[in-house]
């Protein structure tokens, strides 16, 4: 296991000094601990039950350049760098995130700087906050990445984050999102992942909710390599809802494993999941959903579903949707599936002149639609159903209208 | 408020109604695990050469092992050299051997008083039950009338000897050794449990039935069956189980191993109502064992039906490998947990046969303080085409400090198959309630109506005479639990 961990804790050995510079106080002040976690734990194995359908030592062990730029943040509103963040970030920054996680741990360790997104009490953004990931280089390169939004006391917002990669060569991301969602705020999230197969993407989410907020949150997987998505929400305030959507397009030798955990920690709190995966060729999907209820959190609705449509014989589909529960005045349900598309339909559409290929596609994109039509953004519900279209045709490998991919 | 935690308590207080003791001379072995003890008990049932080896290598194997922790169980730590390993309670007036037809009558009363008949009733000659206590078979009845249809039927430590060609086959070989930590113990200690043949063509003509009973202090009981249903053969087999109520935790470690040949059919129910523990928590049975049937013929099937009312913790996963074409097997069960105690149970359904089909119902009630897991597996392999799996897990929730859990494990390697799981967790509807209420049922007996409803899905499959004692175990432990 040291073997694995050994080049990150090396190579920070030799930039240590160079970070610390680059970096503010505030993210500097955790990077012992994180260096002690990591080099202690080292990269969870396959026995971890979190990390059970992915080899995060695999993922982490080809030589990567490791980028260390600071973020340029011009006239973005809401947006800053952590250092010139309008709040006190100390009692925000790596609290939520899970400490104990190596992958967490080595993101702290090695961000150099990260994204704040503020909306102070009382606002509601206009226009929806889009943070574009674009992943450029011309050698292999790990980016770290670190984000903190805070949303005070009934601030509403959308935000939008896209990742793109625009050179073939490998990427590895690994990126760690904290959000404190006050009381009475709501927030809508959205994470599009539109990469290329030698991308490699790590995400740890973890989400914290106040008094009667609703967060939403999108994951949207339409091409990438591997991905492993993290998401961790926890609802502290009476009240809150939160709903978690996802949907996966996979094909060729992709790997998608989404793990999410809700935790109901106090009572009338409502939860809804629900994650699709389209699987096809020799890809591979995971899904592991956990619904906690703490002890006294009565009155909890919480609902969870995933289904899942192979369509080859070489497709893996693995999904996991657990209920913990230690209240006993709630209703909590979780369905689950993994099947092929219906013969009758398939039948009905041919008799009636459509191709099979195009019978297939369609009810491939009705599946997933199900998915994108809970989106209340109009504007990029109308892109993702282009993009789904495009996806499902296969003709989605440039990202359409970006300047970069010309 | 108050009225409910009266009805808590009634039900907590209520005794554990099997909790006696026998007072019988029993030949225990000294407390402790080595090789020289597993050759003693190799050597006290007079094993053959091939058999000892079995254990050695299993004991060997499994003093590498660690205990598993992944269950949702909080364990307590088990010292295996403070068990004894052999316990015989016919040793005493019979000197060697504990199939004589004479009885201590001791034994014969707590039989008696458990409600299994050890003479051949005509009454009750629907049933051939063979009785295990502690370490020992007291006693297998009907044989001679199975015998005329070729069955073998018989505990296993007979089956050594009379049939040893077939335990060698058979034996391990749906769970081997190296299976699970609890297996190798198994392997390597197991003392009696029940053998079953039912050979080609032939329907059982009664219901087959092992009535296990830990009696001694100090000992744990390591259970072994195995039961072969050949070709086109059918049995239905029923196990029951009770304990005296001991301050101390006892183990249970068992092994069922059924082999299901072509066009064969077995049917396997338990009702398990081990003591639970008092109402403190303090004592109870710890119940870890391996149940496996591998469906190996075209077309066969397997239903595992269990009622698991006691034990204070439950660790059990009855499993299926359905590796014959077209072999179907069901999983039906109802695990009631009440106040300390623990269940982590469900099943496995590996599909490798072509058009294979599984469903998995499963019912937890948790009462009290208790936690209540259901955890299972269903895994279509590449080569199992339009393999079709249905599995439903409801939890009803009796009481704010239990807790009801549901983990279940999903692998599909197919694009032919179908599988599908739905939970759902609830407390006991207040509309329901009120509706029985407004009719002049009153709330205690509402709730029992209402559980008993609940269940009986899986109870209806469980054999007439299993039926009526599962039913009244519910009532036992559940009757006004909650308002």
């Amino acid at each position: 296991m040291a073997e694995d961990t050994r080049q990150y804790t090396e190579f920070y050995a030799q930039v240590e000094k160079s970070v610390r510079e680059r970096s503010c106080e505030v993210m500097n002040a955790p990077r012992n601990e994180a260096l002690q976690t990591f080099s202690a734990l080292g990269f969870p194995t396959r026995k971890v039950e979190r990390y059970k359908y992915t080899d995060v030592a695999e993922d982490f062990a080809p030589d990567y350049g490791i980028a260390l730029t600071p973020l340029e943040v011009k006239d973005l509103p809401y947006c800053y760098r952590i250092s010139e963040s309008p709040v006190d970030v100390t009692s925000y920054y790596n609290s939520l995130a899970d400490r104990q996680d190596a992958v967490v741990a080595l993101n702290t360790l090695l961000s150099v700087d990260a994204l704040v997104i503020y909306v102070p009490r009382n606002t509601k953004v206009e226009h929806p906050i889009q943070i574009s990931n674009i992943l450029k280089g011309e050698h292999d390169t790990m980016v770290n990445r670190r984000i903190l939004v805070i949303m005070e006391e009934c601030a509403e917002a959308d935000i939008v984050i896209t990742d793109k990669a625009v050179d073939q060569t490998h990427f590895l991301t690994n990126q760690v999102v904290e959000v404190f969602a006050g009381d009475g705020s709501h927030l809508n999230m959205y994470e599009v992942e539109e990469t290329h197969l030698l991308c490699t993407r790590y995400s740890s989410v973890f989400v914290r909710q106040g008094r009667d907020s609703q967060v939403r949150h999108t994951s949207l997987t339409l091409f990438n390599g591997r991905t492993r998505n993290r998401l961790d929400v926890s609802l502290q305030g009476q009240g809150s809802e939160v709903i978690l959507n996802g949907c996966v397009i996979a094909d060729k030798t992709q790997h998608v494993d989404n793990n999410t955990l809700i935790d109901h920690q106090v009572p009338h709190c409502q939860s809804n999941e629900l994650y699709k995966y389209v699987l096809d060729d020799s890809s591979v999907g995971a899904f592991a959903g956990r619904i906690l209820v703490r002890e006294g959190a009565q009155k909890t609705v919480s609902n969870e579903t995933n289904a899942n449509l192979c369509a080859t014989s070489s497709a893996r589909m693995y999904t996991q949707p657990m209920l913990e529960i230690y209240a006993d005045d709630v209703k909590c349900s979780h369905g689950s599936t993994v099947g092929q598309m219906n013969d009758d339909a398939l039948f009905y559409m041919r008799q009636r002149g459509i191709s099979e290929q195009e019978a297939r596609l369609l009810l491939k994109s009705a599946f997933i639609i199900e998915v994108i039509e809970t989106i209340p953004l109009e504007a990029l519900r109308d892109r993702l159903h282009m993009l789904v279209d495009k996806r499902l045709r296969g003709e989605l490998s440039k990202c359409e209208g970006c300047k970069l991919c010309k | 408020m108050k009225e409910k935690n009266g009805f808590v308590r009634e039900v907590a207080e209520k005794k554990y109604q099997y909790g006696f003791t026998t007072d019988v001379h029993t030949e225990v072995i000294e407390k402790g695990l080595s090789e020289d003890v597993v050759r003693l008990i190799s050597q006290k049932k007079g094993e053959p050469d091939w058999l000892l080896e079995f254990r050695l290598k299993a004991f060997r194997y499994w003093q590498t092992m660690e205990p598993p922790t992944w269950g949702h169980l909080k364990m307590p730590d088990i010292d295996y050299q403070d068990i004894s390993y052999y316990a015989n309670p016919t040793a005493g007036k019979l000197g060697k051997s504990g199939t004589s037809d004479e009885i201590d009558p001791e034994l014969m009363k707590t039989f008696d008083k458990l409600g299994i008949p050890l003479e051949e009733r005509l009454a009750l000659s629907g049933t051939a039950v063979d009785a295990v206590m502690d370490s020992v078979s007291v006693k297998t009845t009907f044989r001679e009338k199975l015998k005329e249809k070729g069955i073998i039927f018989c505990s296993i430590s007979e089956a050594v000897k009379e049939h040893p060609e077939l335990v060698r086959e058979y034996l391990g070989s749906v769970v081997p050794y190296r299976d699970n930590f609890f297996a190798a113990l198994n392997s390597a200690v197991f003392s009696d449990g029940s053998f079953v043949y039912i050979p080609k063509g032939v329907r059982c003509p009664m219901e087959l039935s092992t009535y296990f009973r830990i009696n001694a202090r100090g000992t744990g009981q390591f259970e072994r069956t195995l039961i072969v249903c050949d070709d086109d053969a059918y049995v239905s087999y029923l196990e029951g189980c009770t304990a005296p109520m001991r301050d101390e935790n006892q183990l249970h470690a068992a092994i069922v191993e059924i082999v299901v040949k072509e066009n064969a059919e077995v049917k396997y129910s338990t009702v398990q109502n081990w003591y639970p523990g008092d109402s403190e928590g303090k004592g109870g049975v710890l119940n870890l064992v391996t149940k496996r049937g591998h469906l190996r013929g075209r077309n066969s099937r397997l239903s595992w039906t269990q009622v698991e009312t006691g034990s204070a913790i439950t660790w059990k996963y009855p499993s299926c490998v359905l590796s014959g074409d077209g072999s179907q097997a069901e999983f039906y069960s109802v695990a009631v947990t009440n106040n300390y105690q623990q269940a982590d149970t469900g099943t496995k359904m590996i599909h490798i046969g072509k058009n294979t089909k599984s469903t998995i119902i499963s019912k937890g009630i948790s009462a009290g303080k208790s936690q209540n897991a259901y955890r299972g597996l269903v895994k279509v392999a590449k080569t199992a085409d339009n393999a079709r799996n249905y599995s439903s897990c409801d939890s009803l929730l009796l009481g704010s400090k239990c807790g009801a859990h549901t983990f279940p494990y999903m692998d599909v390697h197919n694009d032919t198959a179908v599988v599908e799981h739905e939970a759902t967790t609830s407390k006991i509807s207040e509309d329901q309630l009120f509706y029985c209420n407004q009719r002049g049922i009153n709330t205690e007996e509402a709730v029992s109506l209402i559980v008993n409803g609940y269940a009986k899905e899986v109870i209806n499959k469980l054999p007439m005479e299993f039926a009526v004692e599962a039913q009244k175990l519910l009532g036992v432990s559940l009757e006004g639990s909650v308002g």
